[in-house]
């Protein structure tokens, strides 16, 4: 079932690159072949696959379930955080927050967590950005107080 | 002997302290992220690129960075192997076969200890081979025009289809997804946008690096949250902690065939370390084994499979060094750090680029010997390692993840871009699509599309072009052999 939404689900995306292909017109061109012909080539081999997952769709795989499905959207969510607040955060305060989120996720105490999140968020800080010159944000929160 | 006299200037490029010291932390890395289950060389080298990118180090250096820890963890993945029953990575998963039953009966030590030294005979072997045919592998391929390059890719995405994964459309699928993911952006030869929504972070296409840490990573930390190895114990690292001269003999001879093999499947793209440990565990069993002794702690299945993953690592060197078309997902993430230099990989780099691919090559032998000695008399620092818990791991790859994105481009954009790639990626992997051949054809993407085009330009738009030359003809046959490769196993395996 899963195989076989799947590549329905890609059809429509084929479908839709395709479109979009279409409209791809370079203004002048030196060659026999444009710019749109190799995605388009792209959209019909991905087609042809996809039906055929459609005609013969493998067993369906093992979704994570109940409390399982629930750690993985929050893990999700937590990364998408993360994300965010990367730049508006700093990378300290927004590592030490995720590593509490994710270490509890895997099954830390609440005081490890918090002492790895404090470790890690300035411990990388000062390794990369330090040591490796590898420029960090420290956040534009309090950049301008 | 031409080859020897480039031997030595690489041995100059490698014996610079940078390089030197970069071998030596590669080595260490890879070791580390090849016995942690879970990571594997694709990891390792796609979190370290972008931090190797952004330290600004020279493209040698950042290149023998990323060869120490792909070679690190084709040692590393043996530990957790032999200690766990859980291969720290894809190419260990034969060790844990005999390596495991030996640490139960005491002789953990013996067993780490060998497939060390086999590893180290797999490597030297193996490096000198590639010194050896690499430049003449090279030479042949200048003659090549774009026709023949772009059928060489579709051969390499046949491979991969014909040996990866049980579903080859699967693995066909994920191969174009790749290439179509590489058409975004502008295109090089007409100026022209593709895909772009007219968004200014996506003009110059997706980042190579948030593709593969997306990919890799992200999804690779989803796949943790799903499978936790708790309750598995750590066997104490006890007995003997060397082999014995009598061990040593009897692994010998399967050894040096193991890494022979494990070269010649190495070369051949699609195949790989997993492949090479797996063939070379039969080849021994099949030969050797008249007790029956394999599967119930016989040093010889240890040495055979270890010797021959790495020795398959090395051997993934030649298609990418020589003809720039990796023939795995790792080396696949090499040529992407290459393109990040603007260095295009392919049999000119043997001229252009002497300092890089001789410095590279004798950077090999001299990170085996490093990687000899840690794995050996300092083995005891690394089975401490299997004991860091999940729960402060797996935070601190995201961290390096998202710091590596970060440094490319510093958006917030590329991290959001990873996360979601990161999330697909994931439920691809459940459906049953691997992930090789997806970077392997978003690196091929722009290059294929380049030759494509450029051998129909010469021929006017008549695609005949693709099948004009013997070497096409050749290669074309090839891919098709690859194909139906696993039809034909599946006919011969009730039989045999």
């Amino acid at each position: 079932m899963s195989d076989r939404v799947f590549a329905v689900a890609w059809l429509a995306f084929c479908a839709a690159v395709a479109w979009l292909a279409w409209q791809i017109e370079a203004p002048f061109s030196y060659e026999p072949i444009g710019p749109r012909a190799f995605p388009l080539l792209l959209c019909g081999a991905m087609a042809a696959s996809a039906a055929w997952i459609l005609v013969k769709p493998d067993r369906e795989p093992d979704w994570p379930r109940g409390p399982a499905r629930g750690k993985a959207i929050v893990l999700v969510v937590a990364f998408l955080a993360y994300a965010f607040l990367f730049e508006w955060l700093g990378f300290p305060l927004a590592t030490a927050l995720v590593t509490v989120a994710v270490g509890r996720l895997f099954g830390g105490g609440w005081v490890a967590v918090a002492a790895g999140g404090a470790g890690l968020g300035g411990g990388l800080w000062y390794f990369f950005d330090k040591l490796l010159d590898v420029t960090l944000p420290l956040g534009r929160v309090f950049a301008g107080a | 002997m031409e080859s020897l006299g480039h031997l030595a200037q690489g041995f100059a490029v490698a014996a610079k302290p940078i390089n030197l010291l970069v071998a030596l932390l590669g080595s260490f890395i890879g070791t580390v992220v090849g016995l942690l289950p879970g990571l594997g060389p694709i990891n390792g080298v796609a979190i370290l690129l972008p931090i190797a990118f952004a330290m600004k180090l020279p493209p040698e250096t950042a290149l023998i960075l990323l060869a120490a820890v792909y070679i690190g963890c084709e040692y590393g993945g043996r530990v957790s192997s032999i200690l766990l029953n859980i291969p720290g990575d894809a190419g260990a998963l034969m060790t844990a076969l005999d390596g495991y039953p030996m640490a139960r009966k005491g002789l953990a030590g013996v067993a780490l200890s060998i497939s060390a030294w086999s590893s180290f005979v797999g490597s030297l072997i193996a490096t000198l081979g590639l010194a050896l045919f690499a430049p003449i592998l090279a030479n042949w391929a200048l003659s090549f025009g774009p026709a023949e390059y772009f059928v060489l890719m579709v051969f390499a995405i046949c491979c991969l289809a014909g040996m990866v994964g049980e579903r080859p459309v699967k693995t066909l699928l994920a191969a174009l997804i790749g290439l179509v993911l590489a058409t975004v952006g502008i295109d090089a030869n007409s100026g022209v946008y593709r895909f772009t929504f007219d968004d200014v972070h996506l003009s110059d296409g997706i980042q190579f690096i948030v593709v593969v840490i997306g990919l890799f990573s992200v999804s690779e930390m989803l796949v943790m949250l799903e499978q936790s190895h708790a309750g598995q114990a750590v066997i104490k690292n006890t007995g003997r902690a060397l082999f014995n001269l009598k061990e040593m003999a009897e692994t010998w001879w399967g050894t040096v065939r193991s890494s022979v093999i494990g070269f010649i499947v190495g070369v051949l793209p699609g195949a790989g370390a997993t492949i090479a440990s797996a063939i070379t565990y039969m080849v021994e069993k099949n030969l050797t084994d008249r007790e029956g002794t394999f599967g119930k702690g016989d040093i010889r299945g240890v040495a055979a499979p270890e010797a021959a993953n790495n020795s398959a690592a090395h051997g993934a060197f030649i298609p990418m060094l020589t003809l720039g078309v990796p023939g795995s997902g790792t080396t696949a993430v090499m040529v992407g750090a290459l393109t990040l230099y603007n260095i295009t990989p392919g049999p000119l780099l043997f001229q252009q680029q002497p300092d890089l691919v001789w410095g590279l090559i004798a950077s090999m032998f001299i990170g085996n010997v490093m990687l000899l000695v840690m794995n050996i008399p300092m083995i005891g620092l690394f089975t401490r390692m299997l004991h860091v818990p999940n729960w402060l791991l797996v935070p601190a790859i995201a961290a390096v993840s998202f710091v590596g994105v970060y440094a490319v481009h510093a958006t917030t954009f590329d991290l959001v871009l990873m996360v979601g790639l990161g999330v697909f990626g994931w439920l691809l992997r459940k459906l049953g699509f691997p992930m090789a051949p997806l970077i392997l054809g978003f690196v091929l993407g722009d290059m294929m599309e380049q030759n494509l085009r450029r051998a129909l330009a010469i021929s006017d738009g008549h695609p005949a072009i693709l099948f004009q030359s013997p070497v096409t003809w050749i290669l074309w046959a090839l891919a098709a052999g690859a194909l139906a490769m696993p039809l034909v196993l599946r006919k011969l395996r009730p039989a045999g």
